[in-house]
């Protein structure tokens, strides 16, 4: 979970394939390693943080310890969630802190080969670029690799 | 033994336990370098501790070690079998001495020339090989005769207290040659004969790593937490067959969290321990002659706090040291000793450390300091021209002061009091400054016990949940529409009368740019008259917050309860945002974020603290002037409004008029499960003419009376000056209070008439009146000094009532006057503004006369400082006590009376 890939080269991984946590926002397909991932959440009851960076979506109580929440839509420049749409979380842990990604739905697990995997086409929204490790082919879809230090960091600057 | 030294001892004892180890493998592995290094290293360590501390003899035999055991690790000496037999050798004259140490404070008698001989030839050795033949020569025949002697000197004294180091010396010295199998023998003997003396100093103490402790004490926050959870869902939930187990799990985690806290708490002294270092090092570099003096190392505080404490404690005490204490010429031509001294002191009080630091030099010079202001434009001539003594010493907590006229190595160097001042405020704490010029500066420094859980109070805005510290919570409002109570505006900005003084205001929600979605947010005065914005501002809450002496209110929708809350930090993400100082989880499982009173203040507006801090202590020097207690006015009877110290009044109660009953000729009520007397203030009330009346309810801890009136009007803070006396004896007289004449209400003829016995006959109640039963049966009496007819008139009948005989006098010559005419007192009540001649002069004066040198003495004030406590202890007065405090007051007079007489009473 401390490897942090490094940027733009292939995920390093000695075996062929890698577990991946699907995730999905606004319809597009995202995978998160899942070695980094320590918990999914349904909806949760969130403190909100006044005067906090707007991707912020506020604080809340996961077994005692305290977890920011990051709204990803927000965070990729995407519309906010309708009202009363549905959410999930995935819990990271960055600098030993916890944060509480809120994404639309989460899904399988799934075991990609390197094979299919891809570099950011070098087209990409600069926005997604920064926090995209790289493309996946899936048979009827594509899946952005989300690189999670990236997300959270670009966040604390 | 001091802590040093116990310190040393474990770390040493542990090190040299790991090294017996690391020593039998580097006989197998001669060339593991590791090994070599962690050898070193612990043997270097303990050179330079006991070099430190003074042990010669340890330092003398740890210092060659380490020269062979740098030799070997740098490879130039090989490890040989002889060569280990050496090392260990030294290792056990060194765990000799220790354990020594350990049970006798001091290192033993003996010699160590022979070892160290040995050691020095192996480094000979090593240098001839490198060349340096001429110096190794030297050495080694030095050595010889070194040898020779030893041997003899063995052979001869067997009969010291340091026998068994001899005897092993010894054995050592005759089988030198044999190889290392047999050589370890004796050793081995003498560590048994020693294990059962080893250690006994670390044994009592482990060495737990900081994280641990942290990481427990994060557990049991949760577990404190986790507790409230249980138990707040236990109050909603009513009696079930949790009930009691919860409850004993309750005093479990309450003592696990002590003990836990416990764990964290360090000796203030460790904080200190550098601190004579420091002051040798100032007498050396400046000439000067300073002893410091400490006293309370042993006060325990949270080391976290201890940290943040340390440097600025190290700052004060080198400032003392540096720019207070003189040099020996200047203090002998001031008539002081010599050697100037400081003293370091802490203690407990209440929840709180408190750390004086005081020394007995020259004082802050305000001429300096105002001179130093000028030149800064801090103030202007006219400004400093105004400023009283305290108000100008209170510069240098200002940014960038400093009064030293040169900057030495020590100190001066611009990083001030401002610091030392910020640092203590950050973690809660309060400094204060005493300065006497040419008799020294005395700073205490008044700091929580631990960070860790805090109360805090919980307010809501705009529907979400906030955390106030408890400790910067003076006092909640709540506002209405109109009246006293009301929120005002200045160009959008609230504001708010709070007695005497404005209160800037914040909203919190304008603050934190919140709003409930349907509220738009406030956007500019323009368009929005000042009435509706005003009436926004109705039926809120604000939270009175002091910051410093900086005092603000926050504006909240709604007050709960209080917390104990675990402050954690935000996350890095959040660290910018000043507002909060970091979050936490309630008992209901929510997170709340934390505000930070401090950075609210930084974030509402440009304050400046010290400068608020001043006019606060103007205006309370003006306060002292003209004495001003809070009345409670209301009307009852005639027109003209009537007013009564409020102090005197319980409480305010609306009785209904069908609840009055009568018995035995009075009108009663039953009142919290008793029967209070109801007193109509005139007998030509209508008192059932109204539903409701509204009644003041006087009582001391068994009586209660009430008062029917008819109306209560406000609370106002007066200067009372009564002008006419009362003719009736239910007045004390009239005076003009806002601007209106009013009558002052003589209490003490309402209790009497309801209850003659009123002050009487309360058993051992507070203020039995112990004057009377001095088994003689005579009346104790009091003199009470005040110039203020008001509280002449007021205490007078009180303290009669309460059994004492009572002489009162206007000013204290009237008083002395009686001394001289012989009179004597067993306790002397005095009042300390008083035009001609001050409490203090009084109390000095007293202290100096026959027959009533030995009289106990009260002070009595409206406001009591602790300069003013201080100053009235050194004038001489017994106890200090707040003038309208009553109860005190009578506590303390029976308990000084007491005192005096012995408890035989």
């Amino acid at each position: 979970m401390s490897t942090t890939p490094s940027k733009k080269a292939p995920p390093p991984s000695t075996e062929h394939a890698r577990d991946f946590l699907t995730i999905t926002i606004a319809n597009q397909l995202f995978g998160i390693p899942v070695l980094q991932v320590q918990d999914v959440l349904g909806s949760q009851k969130v403190t909100k943080i006044p005067l906090a960076p707007p991707e912020i979506a506020g604080a809340l109580n996961l077994r005692g310890r305290i977890v920011t929440a990051l709204d990803v839509r927000q965070k990729l420049g995407l519309e906010p969630r309708a009202k009363g749409e549905k959410n999930m979380s995935v819990v990271v842990e960055f600098h030993n802190e916890l944060f509480s990604l809120v994404i639309d739905k989460v899904g399988d697990v799934l075991s990609l080969r390197s094979e299919d995997y891809e570099s950011n086409p070098a087209t990409l929204d600069r926005l997604w670029r920064e926090v995209s490790l790289g493309i996946y082919r899936l048979e009827n879809r594509l899946l952005i690799v989300l690189d999670i230090p990236k997300l959270l960091s670009a966040t604390n600057s | 033994m001091d802590d040093l030294m116990a310190e040393f001892l474990t770390e040493t004892s542990e090190n040299l336990g790991e090294l017996d180890l690391g020593m039998v493998n580097l006989e197998q592995n001669p060339n593991d370098k590791n090994l070599l290094s962690q050898i070193f290293r612990v043997i270097h360590t303990i050179k330079g501790t006991c070099g430190f501390i003074g042990l010669s003899r340890l330092e003398s035999v740890a210092h060659k070690a380490e020269d062979v055991l740098g030799l070997f690790r740098d490879g130039a000496l090989e490890v040989t079998p002889e060569y280990v037999t050496l090392i260990f050798e030294s290792l056990d004259r060194i765990k000799f001495i220790v354990s020594e140490l350990e049970t006798n404070g001091k290192e033993p008698e003996g010699d160590d020339t022979e070892l160290i001989a040995k050691l020095a030839a192996i480094l000979a050795n090593a240098g001839a090989d490198q060349g340096y033949t001429a110096e190794a020569s030297a050495i080694l025949d030095e050595m010889d005769t070194i040898v020779d002697q030893e041997m003899a000197e063995i052979c001869t004294e067997t009969n010291t207290g340091t026998e068994d180091t001899e005897d092993d010396i010894a054995l050592e010295a005759s089988e030198a040659p044999a190889p290392e199998q047999t050589k370890t023998k004796p050793n081995d003997n003498q560590a048994q004969n020693e294990a059962t003396k080893e250690s006994a100093v670390a044994n009592q103490s482990l060495r737990v790593s900081v994280d641990v402790l942290e990481n427990l004490m994060t557990m049991v926050s949760e577990l404190v937490l986790t507790r409230n959870q249980l138990l707040q869902i236990l109050r909603t939930q009513g009696e079930n067959e949790f009930t009691t187990p919860l409850q004993r799990l309750n005093h479990v985690v309450s003592d696990l969290q002590e003990g836990v806290m416990k764990t964290r708490m360090q000796p203030v002294g460790n904080a200190w321990s550098k601190l004579p270092r420091i002051i040798r090092d100032i007498n050396i570099e400046l000439g000067k002659k300073i002893e410091l003096e400490m006293r309370g190392q042993d006060t325990e505080l949270d080391r976290q706090v201890l940290e943040l404490i340390k440097d600025p404690l190290t700052h004060m005490v080198r400032n003392s040291a540096d720019h207070g204490i003189e040099t020996p010429a200047e203090r002998k031509a001031a008539g002081k000793p010599e050697t100037g001294k400081i003293y370091l002191n802490s203690f407990h009080e209440g929840g709180h450390i408190i750390i004086e630091i005081r020394d007995d030099g020259k004082g802050l010079s305000l001429e300096r300091i105002k001179q130093k202001a000028l030149a800064n434009g801090l103030a202007t001539a006219e400004e400093l021209a105004r400023l009283n003594q305290q108000q100008i010493q209170q510069f240098i907590f200002r940014a960038g002061f400093s009064t030293a006229e040169k900057v030495t190595s020590v100190s001066g160097r611009g990083v001030g009091m401002d610091v030392v001042r910020t640092n203590i405020e950050k973690i809660g704490g309060s400094i204060e400054l005493k300065s006497t010029e040419g008799k020294g500066t005395s700073v205490s420094i008044k700091i929580p016990l631990t960070l860790a859980i805090v109360s805090a109070l919980i307010v809501e805005s705009a529907g979400e949940k906030f955390a106030i510290p408890q400790l910067t919570v003076k006092e909640l409002v709540m506002t209405s529409s109109d009246g006293e109570s009301r929120i005002e505006t200045i160009k959008g900005t609230p504001v708010f009368r709070l007695r005497d003084h404005l209160l800037p205001l914040v909203s919190l929600q304008k603050l934190l740019k919140i709003s409930l979605g349907d509220q738009e947010i406030e956007t500019s005065a323009e368009g929005k008259s000042r009435e509706i914005e005003e009436a926004r501002y109705a039926n809120k809450y604000i939270v009175v917050t002091q910051v410093g002496a900086y005092t603000f209110g926050v504006i909240v929708d709604k007050v709960f309860d209080t917390e104990e809350i675990v402050i954690k930090p935000v996350a890095n993400i959040l660290r910018n945002i000043e507002i909060f100082s970091g979050n936490t989880i309630l008992g209901d499982g929510t997170v709340i974020m934390i505000l930070d009173p401090m950075g609210i203040a930084k974030c509402s507006g440009e304050i400046n603290l010290a400068d608020s801090r001043e006019t606060d202590e103007e205006s309370s020097t003006q306060k002292r002037v003209a004495e001003k207690i809070s009345l409670l006015l209301f009307s009852a009877g005639s027109n003209a409004p009537k007013a009564v110290p409020l102090e005197l009044v319980s409480r305010l109660e609306e009785i209904r008029t069908t609840e009055i009953e009568k018995a035995n000729g009075k009108y009663v009520v039953q009142y919290r499960g008793k029967l209070m007397p109801l007193i109509p203030f005139d007998a030509s009330m209508d008192i059932m003419g109204q539903e409701k009346k509204p009644v003041l309810v006087f009582s001391d801890h068994h009586n209660a009376m009430g008062l029917i009136v008819d109306k209560i009007i406000d609370i106002t803070e007066q200067h009372i000056d009564i002008q006419i006396k009362g003719i009736e004896e239910t007045l004390m007289g009239s005076a003009i209070i806002e601007g209106k004449a009013t009558d002052v209400i003589n209490v003490g003829h309402f209790l009497h008439s309801v209850d003659p016995h009123w002050f009487k006959d309360h058993g051992d109640e507070p203020f039995t009146p112990n004057g009377r039963a001095n088994g003689d049966g005579q009346a104790k009496r009091v003199l009470l000094v005040e110039d203020s007819p008001f509280f002449r008139n007021m205490l007078t009948p009180l303290l009669q009532m309460a059994g004492y005989e009572v002489t009162a006098t206007e000013n204290p010559l009237e008083a002395l006057k009686l001394h001289e005419a012989g009179y004597n007192f067993d306790v002397i009540i005095s009042d300390i503004e008083m035009p001609e001649m001050s409490g203090f002069e009084f109390a000095e004066n007293v202290k100096t006369r026959e027959n009533w040198q030995d009289v106990p003495m009260v002070a009595l004030s409206s406001h009591a400082t602790p300069q003013d406590i201080h100053r009235g202890m050194e004038a001489g007065f017994t106890k200090y006590i707040a003038k309208f405090d009553r109860d005190t007051l009578l506590n303390t007079i029976s308990e000084t009376i007491a005192e005096r007489y012995g408890d035989a009473i």
